[in-house]
């Protein structure tokens, strides 16, 4: 989706300019790949975000790695899966010397949807109000719900 | 019901550990046994917000533990004990009574060699995890509750079931 510096590849067919990543996502297993991937697929702005997959590392270098893509993409805003999560403690480590970036954890898919058309906000503000949009977008339908049409 | 697992995971709190063990064994705390951690006020609070409200933990340094351990091992509330990595749980083994210990995650680091998908052991760690083995403590391996337990001599193979 995007190379190590943050930009995804200019689009050669269409001619579209690179774009600068905004976030980073991270989590469990495709977590991350499989977000970034329905973000694009609906919204064609799946550049904004660079996910990461950390199945095999330690905390340590779990931490390492998102500190370092935050660094060299100067991204401030990271997505995660689990509060209680590996991913979500290593940012969380990093976010203590790092008072300009943002954390996001618990992040689903109307949370990006909404960062990703938040491009008038600075990043951690756009993170912020997906993070409300997110939380707000979980609704249930069906057997025991006062939604699901029953008497 | 005291505790029900004793795991070495390098990751500590995370979500296999909160989630993938603690929603099937209904677990009501966890004790986290790290010389580290056990002296950090942050670090302490960092893990306690990865646990749920009606989830205790509880955090000591090895030596601290192992005083500790028949108290915990009496509760009667339904707990998990948690260290990072082989040494700190060999320590208690060899301090107290530990019948079985569940090898969750320990990850790829210099010399370290990959044995199974999630877990990746030195010469000195697999040294360490016969020594819990020979003094009587069974040892798994076992990333979660739905996965078939590795035996000590298949892990060190490498044999992945």
């Amino acid at each position: 989706m995007s190379d190590a510096a943050g930009r995804a590849p200019t689009d050669a067919s269409s001619g579209a300019a690179a774009v600068q990543a905004r976030a980073i996502v991270a989590g469990h297993a495709d977590f991350a790949a499989g977000l970034v991937s329905a973000v694009h697929q609906i919204t064609g702005r799946g550049e904004q975000l660079i996910p990461i997959s950390v199945n095999t590392l330690s905390v340590e270098a779990i931490e390492n790695l998102l500190r370092e893509r935050m660094l060299s993409t100067n991204v401030r805003v990271i997505f995660t899966d689990l509060q209680a999560g590996s991913c979500t403690m290593a940012s969380r480590r990093i976010l203590r010397g790092m008072d300009d970036a943002v954390l996001i954890a618990g992040a689903n898919l109307p949370t990006l949807l909404d960062f990703v058309f938040a491009e008038g906000r600075t990043a951690p503000e756009a993170a912020r109000h997906a993070a409300e949009r997110g939380r707000a977008a979980i609704s249930v339908h069906g057997a025991g719900s006062s939604a699901g049409g029953g008497a | 019901m005291s505790l029900l697992l004793y795991r070495i995971d390098d990751r500590l709190i995370h979500g296999q550990v909160v989630v993938g063990w603690g929603q099937p064994l209904d677990l009501q705390f966890i004790v986290l046994v790290d010389d580290t951690v056990a002296a950090s006020d942050w670090e302490q609070e960092l893990y306690r917000m990865g646990v749920p409200p009606e989830m205790d933990i509880y955090f000591h340094s090895a030596d601290d533990a192992i005083a500790r351990l028949p108290k915990y091992q009496a509760d009667s509330r339904r707990g998990l004990l948690l260290t990072g990595d082989i040494g700190t749980m060999r320590k208690l083994a060899d301090g107290a009574h530990v019948d079985a210990v569940n090898v969750g995650g320990i990850h790829s680091k210099a010399g370290r060699t990959q044995r199974l998908r999630y877990v990746f052991l030195s010469p000195d760690e697999e040294h360490e995890l016969r020594g819990l083995a020979s003094n009587g403590t069974k040892v798994t391996a076992q990333d979660v509750p739905g996965s078939r337990p590795v035996s000590l001599d298949d892990l060190i193979a490498g044999n992945e079931p």
